[in-house]
């Protein structure tokens, strides 16, 4: 096998070295009754690189790849190019088969990268500081909350109806278990976000309110007044932004005074992936950072005065504090933060500036583009690279019929909300730097015969 | 340059740079391949870019007066200065494609590179999670296979797919218990775990809203089983073990745990991080666990990516089945493969718990362990659990004689070997041995956990260790092991010849710099 580098003799050896006469004498404590007398059955046998590839390949092309047909989903995961380099830099050795960086003196690659990649989110956030990442933007979401809780002692979170419903599930998950009470309710088609509604409902008994931007919708909305109520009533302001490539092109939550911002990582190096793994970024104001969960790397100097990293504040973590820990997360997601601060580094202000005015310039022709077909209407005012269309008719079927067209148009609110009726009709659609007008042609054509 | 290499807070000591050990200095500070890398935030710069873009077309934003106005603050590199940042970063890294990784409960195995190009395929990177379900059937088919594997390995009936790593998926199996307890109205408040356990154990039952209680273990390293008995009644949810456990001992009286627990009204939660000891040989399931989960980063060869990401699948019991999170793969008649998720799931499951991430879980991992287990097959697997153990026994046996093994008497230890700092010199620690170690380049093993032996030392060299390779560490170990008993001076100020010196981490935990900033700025925060 190859991936197994010992021998018949090297085992006899090694056995006869131990004193044994057999491996089985090795697994004596573990009783004869629950031992397998071979391989389990009903599973294949080992097989070489060609057949497994072969195997793989199968599976593979059994799915329509966004790259080849027109793709306009959005919802929480965008397809944004990512530069060769990115994944180049991801596939070093060195960093693709280290662990994480508990001796330092010879992980300070991985610290390095670890402390660029905070100060980027930091400065993407407009906040002061910023985690190693979390699992994703879900997660993250839900530690935030938490966080809130435990800085304001308060138990009720009020959550924006922006917010992408995965999210909300998430928490409402945890909430059922922890005691936690969330202020919820489903969107409507309104061209503006629910800010007046949200002011209403902060009062003293209010942990946090969470308000992602742009919200599940495309809207963009100004957050300083909640973030003001908020602080009047000594409770937090949550952003959670699941598009880091808009904050090249609107003010960031920091600069309306958000407390502690969250997000998804994945547009920027990771890809697609069906959903995972993917990079949960976290961060606060400095007051806070004591409270914050997961893994922190800061800077300090060995014995010989040269500046290096550490993780740091690991009294917050579960591996000294235990069942006191501010979080159980351990692993979290090292190699995807590597390819969003490599992406980012490539970027830099110039090219994400650059990159987000394309992506919201495009998408407002794609827009004004769709806007025209008879029984499509825009439901946005602002946005940035996704917005809601409201169609004539239930939007699933649709969706559906058109990716046998070989066309993935969007992603339907009846997917995310099968429970909102009065949603069915909305279909989100992103556009990237990746859409070519060619494709914006198709989308419409199909979209066009599909409602005539 | 020369400057940023001394480290902020001391700069302005030039004396305090002392002579590397050759007693040579160099004029930049770098030593020949090991030459020290500025943050991007020194190198690049705002109007720099390694990106070509084209030009946006000619419309009117509509960003509802939001617009970004002021600078960000990051800077920019071209592409050649961006791939040599990393690549000389990557070089200050140690890593399993560099040496033997002998991290105890950590399972640094060799990492197959057919599993990242299999990773790679368009038709499994370049699929979005809410794609119609019609267009992604090869990537439900995939999740499908491998749920079903690992079924297979585990003698389990169910699958929860979806946490996104092992402490992740301790809160799925803990969630589920909790689930299933308050379905039959009966609200428990306590979940016991071993001393030995890893921490995320007592942090996930406390954050799921859970007293913690520790369980006594025996001379022998074990759970005290008559112990345990005595401590179960009906406030009691359930046990969370780790098994084969964190002293590397496998729980002989796991059935017998498992029964009482049952008896006793509570559910059994297996932490499988050490899975890598028995699997192919043992299954969770005949040892009357109810959910385990599985960390597809150690077991089954998925990268470690310098902390992550994991994948962290939980296997249940038929007791547990019904309240498994949203969403996961079936399959229906005509062989369509389909998702469970909030829209179908009435029809199919109505118990589920609910959603624990966004989307469906950590498909780059599933692809990757799914070409590992296919390659291994079932005999495979079973030889790398029985390689796993040989190796671990074999170091165990080569060091007893100068380390104190404190459980090495009670017979063979499983996939990894544990020791303690009895007999070193006053004057010397794990910790001196450990950066000792890295002199001698190796990654240390791991150091002071469990926390029930006395300056621990967990050694797992895996099963992709050749018996040469086993060598070579057995006589590293043996060297710096003597070097501590014999109060060796220069292991208190080791590691000499690495990237960096010993580092000031309670420097760093009591001036917290967390980001980087311009030099001036960073004056002005210090005053």
């Amino acid at each position: 096998m190859r991936y197994l580098p010992q021998t018949p003799e090297d085992r006899q050896a090694m056995l006869a070295a131990i004193g044994a006469g057999s491996v089985d004498e090795l697994f004596i404590d573990v009783p004869a009754e629950v031992q397998l007398d071979g391989p389990i059955r009903d599973l294949p046998m080992h097989a070489g690189e060609m057949a497994v590839e072969a195997h793989m390949k199968a599976l593979a092309k059994r799915n329509h790849a966004a790259g080849d047909m027109p793709f306009f989903l959005g919802a929480g995961a965008y397809r944004h190019h990512v530069p060769a380099s990115v994944d180049h830099i991801i596939q070093r050795g060195e960093f693709l088969t280290a662990y994480t960086p508990y001796q330092p003196e010879i992980a300070q690659g991985t610290l390095q990268t670890l402390f660029e990649f905070q100060t980027q989110v930091a400065r993407l956030f407009g906040v002061d500081v910023a985690n190693a990442s979390m699992y994703d933007g879900s997660t993250a979401c839900w530690e935030a909350i938490v966080m809130a809780r435990r800085i304001t002692k308060r138990g009720k979170a009020v959550l924006s109806s922006g917010l992408h419903p995965h999210y909300v599930s998430v928490c409402n998950t945890m909430a059922r278990f922890t005691k936690d009470h969330l202020v919820y309710e489903a969107p409507a088609f309104d061209a503006i976000g629910d800010s007046e509604a949200l002011l209403d409902q902060i009062d003293d008994e209010t942990s946090c309110v969470v308000v992602q931007y742009p919200d599940i919708l495309g809207r963009i909305s100004d957050m300083s007044a909640l973030a003001e109520k908020a602080h009047a009533h000594k409770a937090l302001l949550i952003a959670v932004v699941t598009e880091p490539v808009a904050l090249g092109a609107i003010k960031s939550p920091g600069e309306m005074d958000a407390d502690i911002v969250v997000g998804e990582g994945q547009s920027l190096g990771v890809g697609l992936q069906f959903g995972g793994p993917y990079v949960g970024l976290f961060g606060c104001k400095q007051k806070y950072v004591r409270q914050m969960p997961g893994r922190l790397c800061g800077e300090t100097v060995d014995a010989e005065g040269k500046r290096g990293f550490v993780l740091t504040l690991s009294t917050r973590e579960q591996h000294i504090r235990r069942e006191k820990a501010t979080s159980n997360i351990c692993t979290n997601s090292g190699l995807c933060a590597l390819a969003f601060t490599a992406h980012m580094t490539l970027l830099g202000e110039k090219g994400l500036r650059e990159l987000a005015m394309l992506n919201h310039k495009k998408a407002v022709q794609v827009a004004d583009r769709l806007n025209v077909i008879n029984g499509v209407t825009l439901l946005n005012d602002s946005f940035f690279n996704e917005f809601t269309l409201i169609l004539d008719q239930d939007a699933r079927p649709i969706v559906r019929r058109l990716a046998d067209q070989r066309i993935l148009a969007g992603v339907s609110l009846g997917r995310l909300y099968p429970e909102e009726e009065k949603l069915a009709h909305g279909l989100l659609v992103a556009v990237t730097e990746t859409s070519t007008d060619d494709e914006v042609e198709q989308l419409a054509t199909a979209l066009e015969s599909e409602l005539s | 340059m020369n400057m940023l290499t001394k480290g902020r807070p001391t700069k302005q000591e030039e004396n305090l740079i002392m002579p590397d050990q050759t007693g040579t200095q160099t004029d930049t500070g770098n030593r020949a391949l090991m030459v020290d890398e500025p943050l991007i935030f020194e190198r690049g710069s705002a109007d720099r870019s390694g990106i070509d873009l084209p030009e946006a077309p000619a419309v009117e934003n509509r960003l509802g007066g939001l617009d970004r106005s002021t600078d960000i603050g990051l800077p920019g590199l071209s592409e050649a200065e961006t791939v040599r940042h990393y690549t000389r970063l990557s070089r200050q890294n140690y890593a399993i494609d560099v040496g033997l990784f002998p991290l105890g409960s950590c399972t640094m195995k060799h990492n197959p590179r057919l599993n990242e190009k299999m990773a790679r395929l368009k038709g499994f990177a370049d699929i979005h999670p809410l794609q119609p379900m019609e267009s992604v059937q090869g990537a439900l088919q995939t999740i499908y296979e491998l749920a079903d594997w690992l079924k297979k390995l585990t003698g389990m009936p169910a699958v929860a797919m979806s946490p996104k790593a092992g402490a992740h998926g301790e809160l799925c199996g803990i969630l589920a218990i909790r689930s299933a307890l308050e379905a039959r109205g009966d609200a428990r408040e306590v979940i016991l775990v071993p001393e030995s356990a890893h921490g995320t154990n007592p942090a996930t039952a406390a954050f799921a809203g859970y007293k913690v209680e520790d369980i006594p273990a025996n001379d022998a390293g074990r759970v005290d089983l008559e112990a345990l008995k005595a401590r179960l009644g009906p406030d009691v949810a359930g046990v969370m073990i780790t098994n084969p456990n964190t002293c590397g001992l496998f729980e002989p009286d796991m059935k017998a745990i498992s029964d009482a627990v049952h008896e006793a009204g509570g559910l059994v939660y297996c932490d499988g991080a050490n899975f890598n000891a028995i699997v192919g040989r043992v299954r969770p399931g005949d040892l009357g666990v109810d959910a385990m989960h599985i960390n597809l980063h150690k077991t089954f060869s998925t990268p470690h990516g310098g902390g992550g990401p994991g994948s962290g699948p939980v296997v249940f019991s038929e007791a547990l089945a019904p309240y498994a999170p949203l969403p996961f793969v079936e399959i229906n008649e005509e062989g369509h493969y389909f998702l469970v998720e909030e829209e179908t799931a009435e029809d199919h499951h109505e118990s589920s718990f609910g959603r624990m991430v966004a989307f469906h879980g950590q498909m780059g991992m599933f692809t990757r362990a799914l070409t590992y287990m296919l390659s291994h097959g079932a005999d495979g697997l079973k030889q790398v659990s029985e390689d796993a153990v040989l190796n671990a026994n074999y170091i165990l046996r080569q060091l007893e004689d100068i380390l104190d093994a404190p459980f090495a008497h009670s017979g063979p230890c499983m996939h990894e070997a544990l020791f303690s700092d009895k007999g070193f010199s006053n004057e010397l620690s794990t910790l001196d041995l450990a950066k000792g170690m890295i002199d001698e380049g190796y990654h240390p093993m791991t150091m002071y956990f469990p926390l029930v032996v006395h300056g621990a030392m967990l050694v797992e060299p895996t099963e992709t260790e050749s018996k040469a390779a086993i060598d070579e560490f057995i006589g590293a170990f043996r060297s710096v092991a003597k070097r501590a008993k014999a109060g060796d001076e220069a292991l208190k100020t080791a590691p000499h010849h690495a990237p960096r010196r010993r580092l000031d981490e309670t420097l760093a935990a009591r001036k917290p710099i967390l980001v980087w900033k311009e030099p001036e700025e960073f004056a002005e925060a210090a005053e």
